[in-house]
């Protein structure tokens, strides 16, 4: 199994994750995550080390509640994102911060922009994910994925009812 | 005089209850609003846990006003209006943080934590009784005033006591202070968001217990679906009418609570964990409170903007309007100042699984309130709203439109104080 990790490589990886969001094939991006992953989006508020299990965030899924924020998302019950919203995430500054040879994983941060389109308004989420992305049978996938907001609040989308 | 528009109609004979939509879009009515309205009720302002320390302050917009919220070095809140008194730039620009002074970057004016001038470049200028009245002070807000932690202001130096003021809604603060032996504190950050939509359409969904089946059915199919998420406790329960504008539903709910309703999603870990939370709410307060703490649900409103919601977790949400379609909404967390790590992480779980704008309720409550400021376009056409569900029952239901209909009296009973002499001018 390789320990090593390109740049391209891992480009290839979220600009896929950015391509399934916007095509809203949400079932096939949660393929992009290990069975024992995790996605975050903290408070706006918070600093920089907070943790979800004593910190309130938007969002700390486990990988159960990404599944089921997936099956929530694809009904037409979720009246926020239907009829559905138009998104574009835009992935920029991608870089290697860490490789962590124990567990066989690459800590990625990169500038995110991700702007959602429904009902005349076009609102933009803007910020830094953070990765933590491994080789399962030589394949990458995402353990963990923390999206930092660099706003000051979620104003004026009023929620993150889509997959940031 | 001229005649009144009238903004709530009323038919006791035939139990109907009717708001003008106009009240959710004229700007006559936001402006109006801030001046009878949020001028002379008492406002939330934060709960004392965010300024445990001395010298902790936090920084807040309540309607419309800077203030720092202030712990200082003898111990004692202060609810300051955050501008200089000599120029009138920003004291404080953080939003949290410790400190013994407040410099002005401006001209460099200092003041204490309690708001005391203390110094200022050039001093020799100024006469030698400069500021013995205090006005060179940080101005402290009209009022301010505690309960069960949660500390409140009003611009109205006349306005009646806190206390008096909230009524039957002290049961229920004095309820959630409870949950806790070791008290209650906010967790550390905030959820802030904005919703397109009046603010008082999120004083109606916050207490809204008829919207849920629908509107959040995917959250429902969501918690049938999660092995163990619920129990078989029926959803049913009452509303009730708690005086001066303030209501709230009181229910059983199938759902976990962390203190102290338990869900086989928590394990038999933390069964025990929370039957030992639940036998000492037995011992300290009683079967009968130990029962409502632990296994019942409340949505309160406090008139006219802060809820505390007791449900699958404790939220604090207050709510201010920028103009008529758009509001700007700050919501914590609550929680007991000691607790597990399992419990705070499972109630945070929880909070997040149903509250805040990534959670899975609450942002179709957020599209629901847009589609209905959408529809209110309408509103010289389609006029009213009727929130009559319940009208004329003796004991209403949880769903039924008992609390709305509380808060609209309120509502208009202040939107009319002194509207006679303003219309006979």
């Amino acid at each position: 199994m390789s320990k090593e990790f390109n740049r391209h490589e891992i480009e290839d990886l979220l600009f896929l994750e950015a391509d399934l969001l916007d095509e809203w094939k949400l079932k096939e991006w949660l393929e992009l995550y290990t069975k024992d992953a995790s996605y975050y989006v903290p408070s706006t508020d918070l600093p920089k080390d907070a943790k979800a299990d004593n910190s309130l965030f938007y969002i700390a899924d486990d990988r159960l509640r990404m599944e089921e924020r997936v099956t929530r998302l694809m009904k037409k019950t979720a009246h926020s994102e239907y009829p559905r919203s138009k998104t574009r995430h835009l992935v920029s500054n991608v870089r290697i911060r860490n490789i962590d040879t124990d567990n066989d994983e690459a800590e990625v941060s990169a500038a995110v922009v991700t702007f959602r389109t429904k009902g005349g308004n076009t609102d933009p989420y803007i910020g830094s994910n953070y990765y933590r992305i491994c080789r399962e049978n030589g394949v990458l996938k995402i353990r963990e994925k923390l999206c930092r907001l660099d706003l000051d609040g979620l104003r004026p989308h009023g929620r993150v009812s889509i997959i940031l | 005089m001229k005649d009144q528009k009238e903004y709530v109609k009323i038919d006791c004979d035939r139990n109907t209850f009717h708001v003008s939509r106009s009240a959710f879009v004229e700007s006559d009515v936001f402006d109006r609003e801030y001046e009878k309205i949020f001028d002379k009720c008492w406002l939330y302002l934060g709960h004392e846990s965010e300024v445990k320390k001395k010298g902790d302050f936090v920084t807040r917009t309540v309607a419309k006003r800077n203030i720092i919220l202030t712990r200082d070095t003898k111990g004692n809140l202060n609810a300051l209006l955050n501008t200089c008194p000599h120029r009138g730039a920003t004291v404080c620009r953080e939003s949290s943080g410790n400190s013994k002074n407040f410099q002005c970057f401006y001209h460099g004016w200092v003041f204490g934590c309690d708001g005391k001038l203390k110094n200022q470049p050039g001093k020799e200028s100024y006469d030698v009784e400069f500021n013995n009245d205090g006005s060179s002070d940080l101005a402290s807000v009209p009022r301010f005033d505690i309960y069960a932690g949660f500390c409140f202001i009003s611009f109205d130096p006349d306005i009646i006591p806190l206390p008096e003021y909230l009524a039957g809604a002290k049961e229920y603060l004095d309820l959630i202070a409870s949950h806790s032996e070791s008290g209650m504190g906010v967790v550390d950050g905030s959820q802030e968001y904005a919703i397109r939509a009046n603010w008082k359409l999120l004083v109606e969904n916050s207490i809204d217990g008829y919207h849920a089946v629908t509107t959040h059915a995917s959250y429902l199919d969501y918690l049938m679906n999660t092995n163990g998420g619920l129990t078989d406790v029926a959803l049913e329960g009452k509303s009730y009418d708690l005086g001066n504008g303030h209501a709230v539903l009181e229910y059983s709910a199938p759902w976990g609570r962390p203190i102290a309703q338990w869900v086989p999603l928590f394990g038999e870990e933390g069964k025990k964990e929370m039957q030992g939370i639940y036998d000492r709410l037995v011992e300290l307060h009683g079967e009968d409170i130990a029962h409502r703490i632990a296994n019942k649900n409340r949505n309160l409103l406090i008139f006219p903007n802060l809820v505390i919601n007791d449900i699958m977790a404790v939220t604090v949400r207050t709510f201010y309007p920028a103009e008529p379609g758009y509001m700007v909404v700050n919501g914590w967390a609550l929680a007991p100042n000691q607790e597990s790590e399992w419990a705070r992480k499972y109630r945070l779980y929880n909070f997040l699984e149903f509250l805040g704008p990534g959670g899975f309720a609450t942002p179709d409550d957020v599209e629901a309130l847009e589609s209905c400021q959408t529809g209110y376009r309408n509103f010289k056409l389609v006029e009213w709203n009727d929130i009559s569900k319940g009208m004329g029952l003796e004991a209403p239901s949880y769903d039924d439109e008992l609390q709305m209909r509380v808060f609209w009296s309120q509502w208009d009973k202040y939107m009319q104080a002194g509207s006679q002499i303003i219309s006979s001018l």
